[in-house]
């Protein structure tokens, strides 16, 4: 284990802010991008629907 | 008894519309566990670095979304090409549906490595080959998603975009050599086809898990938006309106 605590968890030895930053920016790209496909997915049913 | 499976089948908008929508839970499945898998190695298992400390933790995001935005491009630029040459509708489609989760990962190997950059080098950006050429792919997705966006007629569209995509493939080779050719900033492979790794076995495991989510999600993004884009384009074939009863 390399951590002693969860605090050292969050730190990462004084580079907190850039580990993150890093993974926290990817999860929101990719949350992002599926949920804009979704919205897209709904807006072309919606429209088939509306053409039939 | 040899049975033959028909490929071919697969080419048609239709059927392939109908195979995408059954694979993508599973590419998406296969992406959360090898995120959970590739997490837990890379935080929990890898050691502390000698000489970076933790800041080298961002490699497990970096190298796999660096990876992917090269890899994709290649293959956005093939299945353009394919269109191209044979006029194929679904080719052309991939493609598009490719281009927007490359571009994504370009931005986040660019943001990831300037996180890092910042504390190593103690600059968020330099001009050096690698960054440069990186930067250089991010904006051939954007020219390649907005030609076509520009363009009304999607046969027209495949077309125009797959000349950009097909010009700009030789800038792939020139960022995976870049930090060979020229005297760069970046650092060298730490992995390559030719070599043992110069890292760790923990770290390239964490690594490698880290790869294989990525690439199963930008599968799974990718079928997403491929189905969209055939419901877009096709929305006047008959089979578009039978499917809209047995769809979820």
């Amino acid at each position: 284990m390399n951590w002693e605590s969860v605090s050292a968890f969050i730190a990462m030895g004084g580079y907190g802010g850039f580990v993150w930053g890093s993974y926290g920016i990817t999860a929101a790209c990719f949350a992002i991008e599926i949920w804009l496909l979704l919205a897209r997915q709904r807006r072309v049913r919606r429209q088939l629907l509306g053409q039939q | 008894m040899i049975t033959h499976t028909n490929w071919f089948k697969y080419s048609s908008p239709a059927t392939f519309y109908q195979l995408a929508g059954k694979l993508t839970p599973w590419f998406f499945a296969a992406a959360i566990l090898f995120t959970i898998a590739g997490i837990y190695v890379s935080f929990f298992v890898a050691p502390t670095d000698a000489q970076q400390g933790e800041a080298y933790r961002i490699i497990f995001i970096h190298v796999p979304a660096a990876w992917m935005s090269m890899f994709i491009y290649i293959v956005m630029a093939c299945w353009s090409g394919i269109g191209l040459a044979f006029n194929t509708r679904l080719s052309s489609m991939v493609a598009s549906a490719l281009a927007p989760t490359g571009a994504l990962m370009t931005f986040i190997a660019l943001w990831t490595g300037s996180l890092w950059g910042k504390p190593m080098w103690g600059t968020w950006w330099v001009w050096d080959a690698r960054l440069t050429s990186e930067l250089i792919l991010l904006f051939l997705y954007f020219g390649f998603m907005s030609l076509q966006a520009a363009i009304d007629d999607p046969r027209r569209a495949d077309k125009a975009g797959a000349v950009i995509a097909l010009v700009g493939v030789i800038n792939v080779p020139i960022i995976y050599f870049s930090v060979k050719w020229w005297n760069t900033l970046h650092q060298g492979a730490s992995v390559s086809l030719t070599r043992s790794p110069s890292m760790a076995a923990t770290m390239l495991i964490g690594m490698l898990l880290m790869a294989l989510a990525f690439w199963m999600y930008s599968i799974g993004a990718m079928l997403m938006r491929v189905r969209c884009i055939i419901l877009e384009r096709e929305r006047n074939a008959a089979w578009v309106k039978s499917v809209q009863g047995d769809e979820r």
